[in-house]
């Protein structure tokens, strides 16, 4: 057999391989300052009670409502708790929330979309009407009344959340695997004489995943955010929790005489849905089928 | 010689820098004269196309980069004009035609819009001119009603309607230089034809020069003064094209012209060419099909069908021998691939029977279909599509093997070893995955995987309509050597005649769902009865420029026979 005469260099220029993943997520800025901010996140999480110079929950720490200082570098609340070490505790609070809440939505919603996407017909248009019906409400809404159902608490509300965007999951996942399933490698594995759980699991899924992971990262703000909505609503975090959310709201009537128990929570909760989103594009950027080879 | 219109002098362009520099073109000239058509032809990977966007200042900024040349177009340099100073040229003085009708015109706007925006825009003209001068083009293009048609949206008009409308765009500016980018390689053949005697026509009358870049050396052949032949980024040959034809210098370019099938190469013979010294004969019906009929459905809302939309397969019936290849030939929408995806059950029909070595395949469970899949295999049209790619080649190839519990262990790895040695890839290619092979090898791992569960019959969808000439031969090659070894029938789908007539033993020729014609090979191709054959035989170009083709026969749609199929010789059936 002679060899193939035409060379196609083209497909040379993006050997983007599985290994090349984290090199070409560096290589995009908003995937760097993602990772930096994320990475600092999970740090004081991972190290929170050595980070934190003062317990977060002892109160009289210091004298009360002191502006930030180098004893308190970002002041102290009106218990005299220091700011900085509940800020910090409540990392391990909020990438919980993410991590919780986005894992329920995401395996709820891969599973629903899977089957709906997979199934056709019948399955398909009860399973999706259904998830459209949910849709309508928005998702605080939802999450209101799970609330209500469960009763308050920092653990149902992302419980809550989790539940509240299934719907969006779901949709997505549908959307992926009507796309995979009409792709002629799909038809192929069919045509070999794949059974259901093969089709599912071996061609479907691993195709399916990597639009999820993106969606994933970005819905972790979401879900943080939603938290903290929560918790200032009284729904999430209790006193005397270190959560963000919940130290906004606490800080409300204190705003004009101690301003920086509300900006330092507030900025690490916007801070940190940057870096989520951020990290969220940076994926999106390295796992898009149009920058791969062809 | 009179001065040329463009001269295209040393041309050097990059993607890349440092150590991913990748040079696509290299060291490019040629001129181009007043009233004549340049064709540049290549392989995927030529930089024929790459070539013509750097003179409109087209290629993708920052990836690309000029890195020496010039173009002297009217005492100007192309390449070293200014952002502003190209778009005044552009779709002005040179204009250019796409090869995707459909994504080069911009969805939301109306025709009319698209057509009288650049007049207004390059050459100064007031609306109410403009809009003239649109319906004119329209006209001259040979749209129907102009005056409907500068209302529409692209999305009404057809394939070739719309490339027709492109031409217009790209010639009301009266412009001197024309390139089309393989501009009837996604049209039908009998639409290319018309494609192509109208921008012949309309270079003459318009006294315009044409750069034609293309694969297809059917078209070179019907269309070039002269060619240019690239490869790898640089300029092979370069002569008139009667001369190329006759007396290519080049092995490569020799290659290239053997390479393309001609249709009517193999007419005073009944089969396709013997590949292997004892070929398997032609045994017994494999496949028997019946009174096939398929309506496509919009999608229902929720509760009962959705609207008819479409007669995908309207009393479709053949059959098909061991050892044995029917093609089924047809333009887009004809149901050739409906039939075949049918055939494997891989869509269900509404009515009708199939039958596949005996077996009643629509009667089957869905558990006993799955073991059936062993004996009916199918290999694709595109085959990078066909292969997923999170997958390497090695488990694409064993996943049948796997599914029908064939071998496991070090027997399924010696046997994807030898699959892969039998399409003639290596071994040491198992570990690789999709996107690292090139067209052709991917082709051969899709029928390496079909192979695996030693199948009697294949379906294959156009297979070779992706790939180059040269890789197409192999291909080729490859899938008879396999049907002469192994008997194997094969269900060929495809639109080019000329690939049809080197495979095939009896071809049936497939029109708006229903087959026109069928019949042994020699004699459809050879002595085509049905009008619609004719009119698809008569608009192949022919790789010949000595040779040109007759005047298209005007095919009256309303009175081509679409009854039922009567014999008018053994085994040559015609709808009456």
């Amino acid at each position: 057999m002679t060899a193939e005469t035409t060379d196609i260099p083209v497909e040379d220029l993006e050997p983007k391989s599985r290994r090349g993943f984290l090199r070409a997520l560096l290589a995009s800025p908003s995937g760097v300052i993602g990772l930096v901010i994320v990475g600092v996140l999970v740090f004081c999480a991972a190290f929170a009670p050595w980070i934190a110079p003062h317990d977060p929950l002892r109160m009289a720490a210091g004298p009360r409502l002191q502006p930030p200082s180098l004893a308190h570098i970002m002041g102290t609340d009106d218990f005299g708790r220091d700011v900085f070490s509940r800020i910090v505790h409540g990392a391990r609070l909020t990438l919980q929330i993410g991590v919780i809440a986005v894992g329920i939505s995401l395996t709820a919603g891969l599973t629903l979309g899977l089957l709906a996407g997979y199934a056709a017909g019948w399955t398909e248009r009860v399973l999706m009407r259904l998830v459209d019906v949910l849709f309508s409400f928005t998702e605080i809404v939802i999450a209101l009344a799970c609330l209500a159902i469960f009763g308050v608490g920092l653990t149902n509300a992302m419980i809550a959340i989790g539940i509240a965007s299934i719907p969006f999951y779901a949709r997505v996942t549908h959307s992926v695997v009507l796309v995979e399933r009409n792709k002629p490698y799909f038809e192929a594995a069919v045509s070999a004489g794949a059974g259901h759980a093969r089709l599912i699991v071996l061609h479907l899924l691993p195709n399916v995943v990597p639009t999820l992971i993106v969606v994933g990262t970005l819905g972790v703000s979401t879900a943080v955010l939603a938290a903290a909505g929560l918790s200032f609503l009284g729904l999430g975090a209790q006193p005397p929790q270190p959560e963000w959310g919940f130290m906004l709201s606490a800080s409300r009537d204190l705003i004009s005489r101690a301003p920086w128990m509300m900006i330092f929570p507030g900025l690490a909760i916007a801070v940190t849905v940057l870096g989520f989103n951020l990290l969220g594009d940076g994926i999106r950027e390295v796992l898009d089928p149009r920058q791969r080879s062809r | 010689m009179a001065e040329p219109v463009l001269a295209v002098e040393n041309l050097t362009i990059a993607f890349g820098k440092g150590s991913a520099r990748h040079v696509a073109v290299r060291d490019l000239s040629y001129r181009l004269h007043r009233g004549e058509t340049l064709a540049i032809v290549g392989e995927s990977g030529s930089g024929k196309s790459v070539s013509s966007l750097a003179l409109l200042g087209l290629l993708p900024p920052r990836a690309a980069t000029i890195e020496s040349g010039r173009a002297m177009f009217e005492c100007r340099d192309l390449l070293a004009m200014s952002e502003a100073e190209q778009r005044g040229l552009r779709g002005d003085r040179i204009t250019m035609i796409f090869q995707e009708p459909m994504t080069s015109l911009t969805p939301v706007l109306r025709v009319g819009l698209q057509l009288i925006e650049p007049l207004v825009e390059h050459k100064g003209m007031s609306r109410r001119v403009a809009e003239a001068r649109a319906m004119e083009m329209l006209d001259l293009v040979g749209l129907d009603r102009p005056e409907r048609r500068m209302r529409q949206f692209p999305h009404e008009l057809s394939g070739g309607m719309r490339q027709r409308v492109m031409i217009a765009m790209a010639m009301a500016a009266d412009p001197a230089i024309l390139i089309a980018d393989e501009p009837t390689t996604a049209l039908d053949v009998t639409v290319q034809a018309q494609i192509l005697d109208l921008m012949r026509a309309l270079k003459t009358d318009f006294d315009t020069s044409l750069i034609l870049i293309t694969h297809d050396m059917g078209v070179v052949a019907e269309m070039a003064d002269r060619v240019v032949v690239m490869r790898a980024g640089e300029k092979l040959e370069e002569g008139p094209v009667e001369d190329l034809f006759a007396r290519p210098t080049t092995p490569y370019t020799r290659r290239l012209l053997d390479a393309v099938p001609r249709l009517g190469a193999l007419a005073g013979t009944s089969g396709p060419r013997s590949v292997v010294a004892e070929p398997a004969p032609v045994g017994e019906v494999l496949v028997r099909a019946e009174g096939l009929s398929k309506v496509f459905r919009d999608r229902a809302w929720f509760f009962g069908k959705g609207r008819a939309s479409a007669h995908a397969m309207d009393d479709v019936g053949f059959h098909l021998a061991a050892g044995e290849t029917l093609a089924l030939v047809g333009e887009s929408g004809s149901g050739k691939s409906t039939t075949g995806r049918a055939i494997l059950r891989l869509i269900e029909v509404d009515s009708g029977r199939i039958e596949v070595a005996g077996d009643d395949i629509r009667g089957l469970s869905s558990r006993a279909l799955r073991r059936e899949r062993r004996k009916m295999q199918m290999i694709f049209q595109d085959p990078f599509a066909a292969l997923n790619p999170r997958m390497s080649a090695g488990r694409l190839v064993a996943e049948p093997m796997v599914i029908h519990d064939i071998a496991a262990g070090s027997e399924l790895d010696d046997r994807v070893e030898a699959l892969f040695r039998r399409v003639g890839l290596e071994s040491d290619h198992i570990r690789r995955y999709p996107h690292e092979f090139s067209g052709g090898q991917r082709q051969r791992l899709c029928i390496a995987r079909a192979l695996g569960v030693g199948p009697r019959l294949m379906v294959a969808d156009e297979p070779t309509s992706a790939l180059d000439v040269s890789v197409q031969a192999q291909v080729l090659e490859l899938m008879l050597e396999l049907q002469q070894t192994l008997g194997l029938a094969y269900l060929f789908i495809s639109h080019d005649m000329a690939v049809v007539e080197e495979v095939a033993h009896r071809v049936a020729v497939m029109r708006k769902g229903r087959i026109v014609e069928i019949g042994p090979r020699a004699d459809v191709l050879g002595d085509p009865r049905h009008p619609y054959t004719r009119t698809l035989l008569a608009a192949v170009p022919m790789p010949d420029p000595t040779r040109k083709r007759g005047a298209l026969p005007t095919l009256d749609l309303e009175t081509v026979p679409m009854g039922p199929l009567a014999d008018v010789a053994p085994g040559h059936a015609v709808a009456q």
